[in-house]
């Protein structure tokens, strides 16, 4: 293939990959910029996201287009529903201190992928995509399922963009995240609210996992690259800043689907990982941030 | 503090070293062998315990100090058949260096982002390993040759001789923690924790004393590792994972942070719970899991810590 194919592919792919990191970021940045905690366990929802959608399938077994539909919906609401009962059980009785978060969060981690380790195996399962048609380009055939997982994830920033700005909980979520204090005084009822960003936070993730897995197997440590990845995102976009971390995804998730075509992956995560320390060590509120980490 | 509460502290730690000696002429082989590999743990978990439970500096990366020492030790006995007393030191060396050379960077973030930046340095650090495997062969990691594993004629796969070196290693850090915690050095690291603003204020340059906090910890650490490499005489890529950054995090907390012994408790702990629960079922990480969360709601000051609270008040 010329350089020009070559390069639109490796583009193609990189923009399959910054939508699905656009979402799972959209979820931690959500979380962090309402709730000022780290979620370390982001990536086990990922990851739980997509074991239920491979159960899902497996169990309805009615034809690839209905069972990925049904974990379209079943997944998120699995990974929401796990989410609320820690944030209601573990988070809330923390009061949601920084530090005591990270380390509850980091035995959440565990306990997730040892239970996903125990009831799921250890294999790696595909979840089939819902339709199989190819986009005959003049140089190569690309996979339409992977051109619908951009625009899905384009439709779901956009609602979560209206929902935020135009709606009532949207409000109350800005509001929040202003000034905890004054939004009580406002008669929010900001504890519900952190419960409901939680389970938010781990459902944008749980889709984007459910829109990966036709592409890339469910595997119980598969969250562990999407954890880092969102990490480096939100913190590039600024920590708080959701058009950052919308920016930052598409910006890191393009290059590192064009990096990994032309580059040696190891020395290109290496570059990548003291690049995103030294933007820390450089700029503690991140490229686009307000409020400092 | 009055002097009677020095003395019953000083005797305390005295005889904690004086009954692990003990054991040594007890302890059934496989329990023996078990204590050596804790006293080293320990000896990492007490690094940690200087920077996280005094100065309150909440590092994700040690790992990276602890694989510095080991990789320094295990690389220069495989390619330059530096024996085991060269190794130690200069594992110390290479953790104190890197430590000093991340915290010039990493301590101008605090909070959150000094987590990531340190989680971030550790990820780097692992890579690193990878990226030079023709070397540190990565996963797989090398074996230290034998003849490398002697210290003043000593062979360290004796378990004699390798307790007492792990015995030494660990006296050496309740050493450094105690006289830590008891030096005016430490005083001013527990106003960093408890205030840092108001530290400065003082007239404190906080930056430095954090930088020798972080320090002193990443050349415990690099000791550490060293000594672990070549007391067990394995090296890989898992320990400088970011598991064996969250491992020390654990066993402080377990233990109780800012007790000088603290990170022997919960290092002790934590190995036993782990090994006796393998026993029955293979998933160890879900036992680490439940064990974080459940401290971190029920026991936040750890098992030390809940005793100076409730008994001891004069425990370091």
């Amino acid at each position: 293939m010329d350089f020009g194919p070559h390069l639109l592919l490796a583009s193609l792919e990189g923009a399959v990959g910054a939508a699905v990191l656009a979402l799972t970021a959209l979820g931690l940045s959500l979380v962090f910029g309402v709730m000022r905690i780290v979620n370390v366990a982001h990536g086990a929802f990922f990851m739980l996201g997509a074991i239920v959608a491979w159960w899902v399938a497996d169990a309805l077994d009615a034809g690839s287009a209905l069972n990925f539909l049904a974990a379209l919906i079943i997944a998120p609401l699995a990974a929401g529903a796990v989410a609320l009962v820690a944030e209601r059980t573990i988070l809330r009785r923390l009061n949601y201190n920084p530090e005591s978060t990270i380390v509850a969060t980091i035995g959440l981690l565990y306990v997730i992928e040892q239970v996903a380790l125990m009831t799921y195996g250890p294999d790696a399962r595909p979840v089939e995509a819902p339709w199989d048609f190819r986009v005959q380009l003049p140089w190569f055939g690309y996979s339409g399922y992977k051109l619908m997982v951009i625009a899905a994830s384009i439709a779901v920033m956009l609602a979560v963009w209206w929902g935020l700005t135009r709606t009532r909980i949207g409000l109350m979520m800005r509001a929040t995240q202003f000034d905890r204090e004054t939004a009580r005084a406002f008669a929010i009822p900001v504890d519900k609210v952190y419960g409901g960003v939680f389970a938010f936070g781990a459902m944008l993730a749980a889709l984007g996992a459910v829109l990966v897995v036709p592409i890339q197997q469910a595997h119980y440590l598969m969250g562990n690259d999407p954890l880092l990845l969102s990490f480096i995102v939100v913190i590039v976009g600024g920590l708080g800043s959701l058009r950052g971390t919308v920016l930052a995804a598409v910006i890191i998730g393009m290059s590192d689907g064009i990096i990994s075509v032309f580059f040696t992956p190891t020395l290109a995560k290496i570059i990548a990982t003291l690049v995103v320390a030294m933007i820390l060590v450089i700029r503690p509120k991140g490229l686009f941030g307000t409020q400092s980490a | 503090m009055s002097r009677g509460s020095f003395n019953k502290a000083a005797a305390l730690h005295l005889s904690a070293v004086g009954v692990l000696f003990a054991l040594h002429f007890i302890l059934p082989d496989y329990h023996h062998g078990n204590l050596a590999r804790i006293m080293v743990l320990a000896s990492f978990a007490m690094a940690y315990n200087i920077s996280f439970g005094y100065t309150g500096l909440l590092s994700l990366g040690h790992a990276m100090f602890f694989a510095a020492g080991l990789y320094t030790a295990g690389l220069m006995a495989q390619f330059a058949g530096l024996g085991a007393a060269g190794g130690i030191i200069l594992g110390l060396a290479a953790g104190f260096a890197l430590a000093v050379a991340v915290g010039c960077l990493a301590l101008r973030t605090t909070g959150v982002a000094f987590m990531i930046v340190t989680l971030m340095f550790a990820q780097a650090a692992f890579l690193t390993i990878f990226y030079f495997g023709e070397y540190t062969r990565g996963d797989e990691g090398f074996i230290i040759p034998s003849l490398q594993r002697h210290l003043f004629g000593l062979s360290l796969a004796e378990p004699a001789v390798r307790y007492f070196v792990a015995l030494t290693l660990f006296a050496l850090c309740v050493a450094v923690s105690y006289g830590v915690a008891r030096s005016s050095l430490g005083r001013v690291f527990a106003a960093i924790r408890e205030n840092e603003e108001r530290t400065r204020m003082l007239g404190y340059n906080v930056f430095l004393y954090k930088l020798a906090a972080l320090a002193i910890s990443g050349a415990m650490a690099g000791a550490a590792g060293a000594a672990y490499g070549l007391l067990f005489g394995y090296v890989g890529s898992t320990f400088a994972s970011i598991q064996y950054s969250i491992f020390p995090l654990l066993w402080v907390l377990m233990g109780g942070a800012a007790t000088v012994l603290g990170p022997f408790a919960g290092t002790l702990l934590m190995f036993y719970l782990v090994d006796i629960s393998s026993a029955f079922t293979t998933a160890n990480m879900l036992i680490v899991g439940l064990a974080l969360i459940g401290l971190i709601l029920f026991f936040p000051k750890g098992i030390l810590g809940t005793l100076r609270e409730r008994v001891a008040p004069w425990l370091p």
